[in-house]
């Protein structure tokens, strides 16, 4: 346990030294937020109806960016070698990894979903249930883009290929979020795909670092 | 325990390359043979439905593909799991084979169901429909297994990895498939795969079964012709193969 805080903090501190990378991913979501009004219309009632689509859209598309080079600067300078070589077990390494990149990246995102979502004039009665269906789909969706970048990370230019592999398996997610949201956005009770989320990412969290620690073990032979 | 012979002879490839060789003309024969009774019978013989008239008889061929396009999936992640597991070449082999005719189906599959979908349910395409969304969704699972095969020069790194893909992909296809159930469908419930009486007349449920064997045939023949070609491009640097193509041994 002492390993996952110390990979954790280790994570943490390597990325509070590079603020603007970590930033990068942020930035893209407030940007494609602001292009879809644009592109649609401004009107206030229809972008209520198409906000919850969007930010959530956003939110699968900003994640995929901040985690597709999640394993690849420790590849490059051969720590994670290291780390895979040291009696901790490679699961706990890629959970640690997972839950510092979340920390760093995936938490201020959703802290600046209320301040967006209000800008697409949806009720603040909403807001609950779909910050609490983001905090319960983003650990799936983090293990799933994990996934994704350690599939990827012995490539040079894994970027493109991520999306292709790790977006048509993130559809429950988008389902759900969703529906969770748009239930909280009608009043009506959302606890039914809450709780599937919840059960996808307890799924995903129990047998997604298996498969990440066996693809990192390939990528890095 | 003592495993047959047998068994170990299907992780060599000579063998296999010979025991295919074997295998596809008459595969080929029993195909082709299936196909030409199960057409005919399905689109001559069988009477015309009392609600679609004569457009139902693509029944006859969209279920059957689509079928083929999720058991072609299953047989590649099955036979990657094997070979990233027990480090066999040949079930590899198997998965890469597998995965160009799955994604074929899986597109003919959408195809047909545009093409039966704009008569019968008046669009060739319903977004919120959820064995649509699943088929395509499935398509892209083909899709991105081919992409990050292609993206590895290594071919042993490529059969491994793209084995991780293939069978996190199995794991995730039901509940793909149960998600977007959950949503609300045009697709009528099932009729054939139910245990008690099928829902549809004798008449028609014989070609329909006709052809299921038909396609299924038909995918092992496929998958056993490429997979000669996957095992001599494998081996091509052993003597067997090159004693095969006839040339002088390096």
């Amino acid at each position: 346990m002492s390993a996952f805080g110390a990979i954790v903090r280790r994570d943490v501190r390597v990325a509070l030294r590079r603020l603007s990378e970590a930033a990068n991913p942020l930035l893209f979501f407030v940007i494609v937020a602001t292009l879809f009004p644009l592109a649609l219309s401004p009107n206030a009632d229809e972008l209520r109806e198409v906000g919850v689509g969007v930010l959530w859209v956003s939110t699968l598309l900003s994640s995929l960016l901040a985690l597709e080079g999640l394993f690849r600067a420790d590849a490059d300078d051969g720590s994670l070698e290291q780390l895979m070589l040291s009696p901790v077990p490679i699961s706990v390494t890629v959970v640690a990894k997972i839950a510092a990149h979340w920390l760093m990246t995936i938490l201020p995102l959703i802290a600046l979903v209320p301040v967006l979502a209000l800008s697409y004039s949806m009720p603040l009665a909403a807001l609950p249930t779909m910050i609490g269906a983001l905090l319960l789909a983003t650990p799936t969706l983090s293990v799933l883009t994990a996934l994704g970048a350690a599939l990827t990370v012995s490539l040079r230019r894994g970027g493109t290929i991520v999306g292709l592999l790790v977006l048509p398996l993130t559809a429950p997610l988008l389902i759900f979020g969703t529906r969770a949201t748009d239930f909280g956005l009608h009043d009506e009770p959302a606890a039914g795909p809450l709780y599937l989320l919840a059960a996808f990412a307890a799924f995903a969290l129990a047998l997604g670092p298996l498969a990440i620690g066996a693809a990192l073990r390939v990528g890095v032979e | 325990m003592r495993l047959p012979r047998w068994f170990h002879l299907l992780g060599s490839p000579p063998f296999v390359y010979g025991l295919a060789g074997r295998l596809v003309p008459w595969l080929r024969a029993i195909a082709i043979v299936l196909l030409l009774v199960g057409a005919y019978w399905g689109l001559a013989v069988a009477p015309p439905d009392r609600v679609q008239g004569e457009v139902y008889r693509i029944l006859f061929l969209h279920p059957q593909v689509a079928y083929i396009s999720m058991m072609a999936y299953v047989v590649m992640a099955v036979s990657a799991g094997i070979g990233f597991i027990w480090r066999i070449k040949l079930a590899h082999a198997v998965a890469v084979t597998a995965a160009p005719i799955g994604t074929t189906f899986t597109a003919c599959a959408l195809a047909t169901g545009a093409i039966w979908g704009r008569p019968t349910w008046g669009t060739f395409w319903q977004w919120t429909d959820p064995r649509i969304m699943s088929e395509t969704l499935l398509l892209f699972l083909f899709l991105g297994y081919l992409a990050l095969r292609a993206a590895f020069d290594d071919r042993d790194k490529a059969d491994r990895v793209s084995a991780i893909l293939a069978v996190v992909g199995v794991v995730n296809v039901p509940i793909i498939h149960y998600s977007v159930i959950w949503w609300n469908s045009l697709h009528q419930g099932p009729s054939f795969m139910k245990l008690d009486k099928p829902s549809i007349a004798p008449e028609m449920l014989t070609p329909f079964l006709i052809m299921i064997a038909a396609f299924t045939v038909c995918f092992y023949w496929l998958l056993l012709n490429g997979l000669r070609g996957q095992i001599v491009e494998r081996e091509r640097d052993t003597r067997w193969v090159k004693q095969l193509v006839g040339g002088r041994e390096a």
